[in-house]
C-alpha cells in the first residue's frame, strides 16, 4: 500500500510537471502583445520595451518558464497585469471561496443522491424508481441558468434567501453561510442525477450477487443485508466519482457562479481571461489542474483503501 | 416413526419470462428425515436447483410456488411470510452455495463474516474459533483475519460451511457445493460434511450432477428429470438395480475408474432435456428412452411405489424390475480398430512455461517431456495449478515457452504462433473446453467449417459445401444444421460442431483442454465417444486435457499425471488405477468419489495448500504434502525417475519395492475386479 501511495505521489508529480508545461506554452502562444495591453495603443516603442525588459520578456523561452515555474514553487507568484495586485492571496481567497462552496454542495447533495439511488434500486422497476430515475434525468437535463433562476425565484424572493451571493472578504463561515444555499443546491442538481443513477446501478449490480444470498439464507434482517453487505460494495464506484466530482466543483461552477455572482475561482478565470491577464490564468490554471490532480488521487486512494482485494494482494 | 422433517407435496414451481409461465417443477413428492443425507440429481434443466430453493422458499422474484405445500416441521413454508421465512433461515435450514469464490462478502473479514451469524444467533462470538477447528483449520486465528480472495476456494467453502452450521439447523440444503473445486479438495469437503453430519445430527439436501458423491455420501436418491421426479430410492438399491431407465442412462453415462472405451464402452443418453416449458402430456422421457412404448407416447405415468421405500415414475418399472427388459442402451458399434504401424507425431523435450506476474514469475511448467503417436491418445490429468492446460498453449502456439523444444513429425515448431506456416496450422487443431465461446455466433455452422476447408486445405469454396456436409455426419449432425447459428444448438451440439471444425483441416494432432467438463455427463458419453470414433477413423494423435481421472482413463492410451508444472507419473491407461503409483496419483485415485456404493476406496487426504507456482518448493515438488514423504532426500534432491515391469514411470524417491509393499489397490471392487 505504502509503494502504492508513493508511486501515486510520483505520478501527481509529474503530471502537474507536464500540465505547467503545457499552460505555460499555451499562454506563450495566445496572439497579441501582453504590454501593449497594460500600456495601451498610444505608447512609443520605448516605453514598449522597458516594459518587456522589466517583464522578462526579452529572455528565451525555456529560461522564462523555469523562472516563472520556480517563482511559482517558492510562493511569487507576481502581480496581476490588469490590477497590479498581488495574485497569490487574491487566488487563495478565492479558493478559498470555491472550496466552501463545493464542500458544502457535497455535504448536501451527495447524501441525498445516494439516498435517491439505494431507494430507486431496492425498488427497481416501480413507480419510485421510475420517478426518481426520470425526475434526476429532467433536472440534469436543465442548463444551470435556468434550474439557478428557478430557485432564485422560488427560494429567494419567497423565502428571503439573499440571490447574491457576493461574499465579503471578512465574512465569517457563519454570515456567508446563507449566501451558499441558492448557488449549491443549484450545483447539487447537476451531481444529483449523475450520483444518483450510478448508485442505482451499483446497488442493483451487486443485489444480483451470490453473497448478498448467502447474507440473506444466514436469516440477517433485510435492513443488515442492505447496509453491511451490499452497499459496502455498491459505493465503491460512487465513491471515485464523487471524489472526483469534487475537482470540478472546485473550478466548473463559472455558469453557477455568475448567475448568483458568487466569488469563486471560475469568475475569477473568466476575469483573467478577458483582461488576457496571463500571470493570473497560469496561477489559476495551475491550481484548478492541482485541484483536480488531488481529487483523482483521493479518489484511487480511496477506492484501494475500501477495496481488500486491490489493499492487500492475494 | 418420527414425521418427516421436511415434506414437498405435490410442489409445482413456476416462472414468468415475459408474458409467459414457463413450469420448472410439476408434482413433485419428496419426504427427507431427521439427519437423513439426501441426494437430488439431475441433469442441467432437471429444475434440481430450483427445488433446492424452493425447499428454502427463497425463489427468484419471477418465481413463484404454483400448488403443492412444503411442510418443515408442522408448518407449511409456502404460507409463511417473509419474516418468518427470515426467522427460519440460518437457525432452522442452513444453505451452501455452488461456488464459493463468489459467495462471500468480498470486502468483510471473513471472521467477521461468521461472527455476525453468531451473534444474529445469539452464540457467543469467541466460538470462532472452536467452529473453525473444527473445520481443521489449521491456523484459525490467522484465518480469520483474511479477507475472500485471500482464501483458497477450499478454504471459502469451509467458512460458508462454518457460517451455515453456526445456527445448528435441522436441515442443511447443499447446492453442487463441491463442483467448482479440485478432486482432493473436494475429498477433504466430503468428509468435513460427513463429519459435521454426524456431531450435529443435520438433516442434508444434497444437489449434484456428481453421481459419484451421491454413492458416497448419500442415504437416499431422488432423481429429477424436466422438472419431474424420475425416480427416489436408497442409495445402495438405486444403484444396484435403477428402475427407471433415465437413471440407467444417467449410470451408464459415467466412466467408472478403469472403464476403457475399447472394452466397455459408455452408452450415454441419445438427445436432449426437453426445453423449460414445454407441456408434455406424455412420459416426459419418452423421446430419450430406448424402452418407450405406445402407452409412454399417450400417457404420463404416474408415480408408483413398487417397494414402500422406493418411489418410480415409469410405464415400464414392473418388466424392469422383473428383469424382463434392460433399460440400458444397446453398446453402439465402436469404429474398427485397424491396427497401423504408430509413428512419432509430436515429441515435447524440457518444455517451461513461465508468466511474468506482479509478485514474480510463475512458473507453469518446469520442464516437461511428452511423446504422441498417431492414432493414441495421451492423456494428461492434474488439478488446477498442474500447467496441464498451459501446456497445451504452449504446443498449440498460444503462449511461448521459454525453454524447450516441439517438435511435430520430426520437425521442430517455432515458438510463436505467428512464425507457423499453414502446413503447420494445419496439423495442429485444438477442441476447447466452453463450446459456447469457441464458435463464432455470427457466422452459420456451415460458414464455420468452411473457413478451416478452404484457408487450411485449399478446398474451392464451391467444393466446400459438399464437405461441410461430410463433416457434420462424421459429428453425427444432420446436414441441414449448416444453415444454423450456434444460437441455436446446445451445448453438446455446439461441442460437435467445434470438433468437425478441428478435425476439417485433417490434423496429424488433435488438442483437447477439458472437452467435455463444461456438459452434462449423457452429452460427455457421446462426445467422448466420438472423439474416440473419429481418432481411429483418421489415425490422429490427440493430446487430453482434463481434471476427471475416469475421464482420461476411458479415453487416453497413455496417462500423464501432473502437478505444480511437472510430470509425477505416467502410464499405459490400462495400468493407472494399479499399484504401485506416485504417492500423488494415490492420493488423487482415493479423493474421487466412485460413481458405486460398493466400491471400497482406501482413505489418502492431502494437507495444505498447493504450494506457489511463483516459488515452487525445491526437491520434489509434491513433497510440502506428500503423505509418504521420505525426509530431507525429498526436500533437497530431485526424485529420479522409476520403471515398472508393466510400463509405468513414477518420479519418486521411494523405491519400487516399497510402493508395492505399502500400497494396495486404491480401489477395491465388490466381486470381479473392474468389471
Amino acid at each position: 500500500m505504502t509503494a502504492y501511495i508513493l508511486r501515486r505521489l510520483a505520478f501527481l508529480g509529474l503530471t502537474m510537471l507536464l500540465t505547467s508545461l503545457l499552460i505555460f506554452v499555451i499562454t506563450q502562444l495566445l496572439p497579441g502583445d501582453v504590454c501593449r495591453v497594460i500600456l495601451g495603443r498610444e505608447v512609443g516603442e520605448n516605453a514598449l520595451e522597458a516594459c518587456r525588459l522589466d517583464l522578462g520578456l526579452d529572455q528565451p523561452a525555456p529560461v522564462r518558464y523555469f523562472t516563472w515555474l520556480g517563482d511559482f514553487l517558492t510562493g511569487n507568484w507576481g502581480n496581476s497585469y490588469s490590477t497590479d495586485a498581488e495574485i497569490r492571496p487574491l487566488v487563495m481567497e478565492r479558493l478559498g471561496n470555491s472550496l466552501m462552496l463545493a464542500g458544502f454542495t457535497m455535504l448536501v447533495g451527495v447524501p441525498i443522491a445516494i439516498g435517491l439511488g439505494v431507494i430507486a434500486a431496492l425498488n427497481e422497476g416501480k413507480a419510485i424508481d421510475n420517478g426518481i430515475s426520470l425526475g434526476a434525468l429532467a433536472v440534469v437535463g436543465l442548463p444551470e441558468f435556468v434550474t439557478g433562476i428557478l430557485l432564485i425565484e422560488i427560494l429567494a424572493f419567497r423565502l428571503g434567501l439573499p440571490a447574491n451571493s457576493s461574499i465579503r472578504e471578512t465574512a465569517t463561515f457563519a454570515e456567508a453561510f446563507p449566501s451558499l444555499i441558492l448557488p449549491a443546491l443549484t450545483a447539487t442538481f447537476v451531481l444529483l442525477a449523475y450520483v444518483a443513477r450510478l448508485t442505482r446501478a451499483g446497488v442493483i449490480e451487486e443485489l444480483k450477487q451470490a453473497y448478498v444470498r448467502t447474507a440473506e439464507l444466514k436469516g440477517l434482517p433485510r435492513r443488515t443485508v442492505i447496509w453491511r453487505h451490499v452497499l459496502r460494495n455498491a459505493m465503491l464506484p460512487t465513491i471515485t466519482v464523487v471524489a472526483i466530482s469534487f475537482g470540478w466543483l472546485i473550478s466548473g461552477l463559472v455558469v453557477i457562479e455568475n448567475v448568483f455572482n458568487y466569488p469563486g475561482l471560475g469568475r475569477l478565470m473568466v476575469f483573467a481571461i478577458s483582461r488576457r491577464d496571463l500571470p493570473l490564468l497560469q496561477a489559476i490554471s495551475l491550481i484548478t489542474v492541482l485541484g483536480f490532480a488531488l481529487a483523482n488521487l483521493v479518489a484511487d486512494l480511496l477506492y484501494a483503501a475500501l477495496n481488500p482485494r486491490i489493499r492487500i494482494g492475494s | 416413526m418420527a414425521s418427516p422433517l421436511l415434506q414437498l407435496q405435490q410442489l409445482a414451481v413456476s416462472y414468468k419470462v415475459g408474458r409467459r409461465t414457463l413450469d420448472a417443477l410439476r408434482d413433485v413428492d419428496l419426504s427427507i428425515d431427521a439427519g437423513q443425507t439426501y441426494g437430488l440429481v439431475g441433469e442441467s434443466g432437471s429444475g434440481k436447483s430450483t427445488l433446492a430453493l424452493a425447499a428454502m422458499r427463497y425463489l427468484p422474484a419471477n418465481g413463484f410456488i404454483r400448488s403443492g405445500s412444503i411442510m418443515f416441521g408442522d408448518k407449511d413454508l409456502a404460507k409463511l411470510s417473509p419474516e418468518e421465512m427470515r426467522a427460519r433461515w440460518g437457525r432452522q435450514i442452513g444453505f451452501v452455495p455452488q461456488n464459493p469464490a463468489t459467495a462471500l462478502n468480498p470486502s468483510v473479514r471473513v471472521g467477521d463474516q461468521i461472527r455476525e451469524a453468531l451473534r444474529l444467533y445469539s452464540r457467543d462470538e469467541s466460538d470462532v474459533m472452536e467452529i473453525l477447528k473444527q473445520m481443521r483449520i489449521a491456523d484459525p486465528a490467522r484465518v480469520a483475519r483474511q479477507y475472500p480472495h485471500q482464501l483458497s476456494g477450499g478454504m471459502q467453502q469451509r467458512m460458508l460451511i462454518s457460517m451455515a452450521l453456526s445456527g445448528n439447523p435441522h436441515l442443511l440444503v447443499l447446492d453442487e457445493p463441491t463442483t467448482a473445486l479440485d478432486v482432493t479438495t473436494e475429498a477433504a469437503i466430503l468428509d468435513l460434511l460427513r463429519g459435521a453430519q454426524q456431531m450435529l445430527n443435520t438433516a442434508m439436501l444434497y444437489v449434484t450432477h456428481n453421481l459419484g458423491v451421491v454413492a458416497t455420501l448419500t442415504d437416499r436418491v431422488a432423481v429429477l428429470y424436466a422438472g419431474e421426479l424420475a425416480e427416489d430410492a436408497p442409495t445402495k438399491e438405486l444403484f444396484r438395480q435403477p428402475l427407471h431407465p433415465y437413471t440407467r442412462g444417467l449410470l451408464d453415462s459415467v466412466p467408472r475408474l478403469g472403464q476403457r472405451k475399447d472394452v466397455n464402452r459408455l452408452r450415454g443418453i441419445v438427445g436432449q432435456i426437453p426445453a423449460l416449458g414445454e407441456t408434455i402430456d406424455a412420459c416426459v422421457f419418452a423421446p430419450r428412452c430406448p424402452l418407450a412404448i405406445e402407452i409412454c407416447w399417450q400417457k404420463r405415468p404416474t408415480l408408483d411405489a413398487p417397494t414402500p421405500d422406493r418411489t418410480v415414475r415409469c410405464h415400464r418399472w414392473p418388466e424392469i424390475m422383473a428383469g424382463d427388459i434392460s433399460p440400458s442402451r444397446a453398446v453402439e458399434k465402436s469404429s474398427q480398430v485397424t491396427k497401423q504401424a504408430a509413428n512419432q507425431v509430436l515429441q515435447v523435450d524440457g518444455l517451461q512455461v513461465a508468466y511474468k506476474m506482479p509478485g514474480g514469475t510463475l512458473q507453469a511448467v518446469r520442464g516437461v517431456d511428452v511423446q504422441a503417436t498417431s492414432g493414441r491418445t495421451l492423456g494428461v490429468v492434474g488439478e488446477s495449478g498442474s500447467g496441464k492446460s498451459s501446456l497445451a498453449r504452449a504446443v498449440i502456439g498460444l503462449v511461448e515457452p521459454s525453454e524447450g523444444k516441439i517438435d511435430l513429425l520430426g520437425i521442430q515448431l517455432p515458438k510463436r504462433l505467428t512464425r507457423r506456416n499453414r502446413v503447420v496450422l494445419s496439423h495442429l487443431q485444438m477442441v476447447f473446453q466452453n463450446p459456447e465461446e469457441a464458435l463464432n455466433p455470427h457466422l452459420t455452422v456451415g460458414e464455420s467449417l468452411s473457413r478451416p476447408l478452404i484457408t487450411l486445405r485449399g478446398v474451392k469454396p464451391a467444393d466446400a459445401k459438399a464437405q461441410v456436409g461430410e463433416l457434420l455426419a462424421a459429428v453425427r449432425l444432420p446436414a441441414d444444421y449448416a444453415d444454423r447459428l450456434p444460437s441455436q444448438l446446445s451445448g453438446g451440439e455446439k461441442q460437435r460442431v467445434a470438433i468437425a471444425r478441428a478435425f476439417a483441416s485433417q490434423p496429424e494432432l488433435l488438442l483437447a483442454d477439458e472437452p467435455v467438463s463444461a456438459l452434462d455427463v449423457s452429452v460427455q458419453a457421446a462426445i467422448l465417444n466420438l472423439l474416440a470414433d473419429l481418432q481411429i477413423e483418421h489415425q490422429t494423435s490427440m493430446l487430453f486435457i482434463a481434471h476427471d481421472i475416469a475421464v482420461v482413463g476411458y479415453l487416453a492410451d497413455e496417462i500423464a499425471v501432473m502437478y505444480l508444472g511437472q510430470i509425477m507419473q505416467t502410464s499405459p491407461a490400462e495400468t493407472i488405477f494399479d499399484a504401485p503409483y506416485h504417492p500423488y496419483t494415490e492420493a488423487l485415485l482415493s479423493s474421487v468419489p466412485p460413481p458405486d456404493p460398493f466400491v471400497k476406496q482406501e482413505r489418502i487426504r492431502l494437507e495444505g495448500e498447493l504450494p506457489s507456482a511463483v516459488n515452487p518448493p525445491n526437491g520434489c515438488p509434491f513433497h510440502t504434502r506428500c503423505p509418504r514423504f521420505l525426509g530431507d532426500i525429498c526436500v533437497e534432491q530431485k526424485p529420479p525417475w522409476r520403471e515398472t515391469e508393466d510400463g509405468k514411470r513414477i518420479f519418486c524417491h521411494i523405491p519400487l519395492e516399497d510402493l508395492l509393499r505399502d500400497q494396495t489397490d486404491v480401489l477395491q471392487f465388490e466381486g470381479a475386479k473392474k468389471s
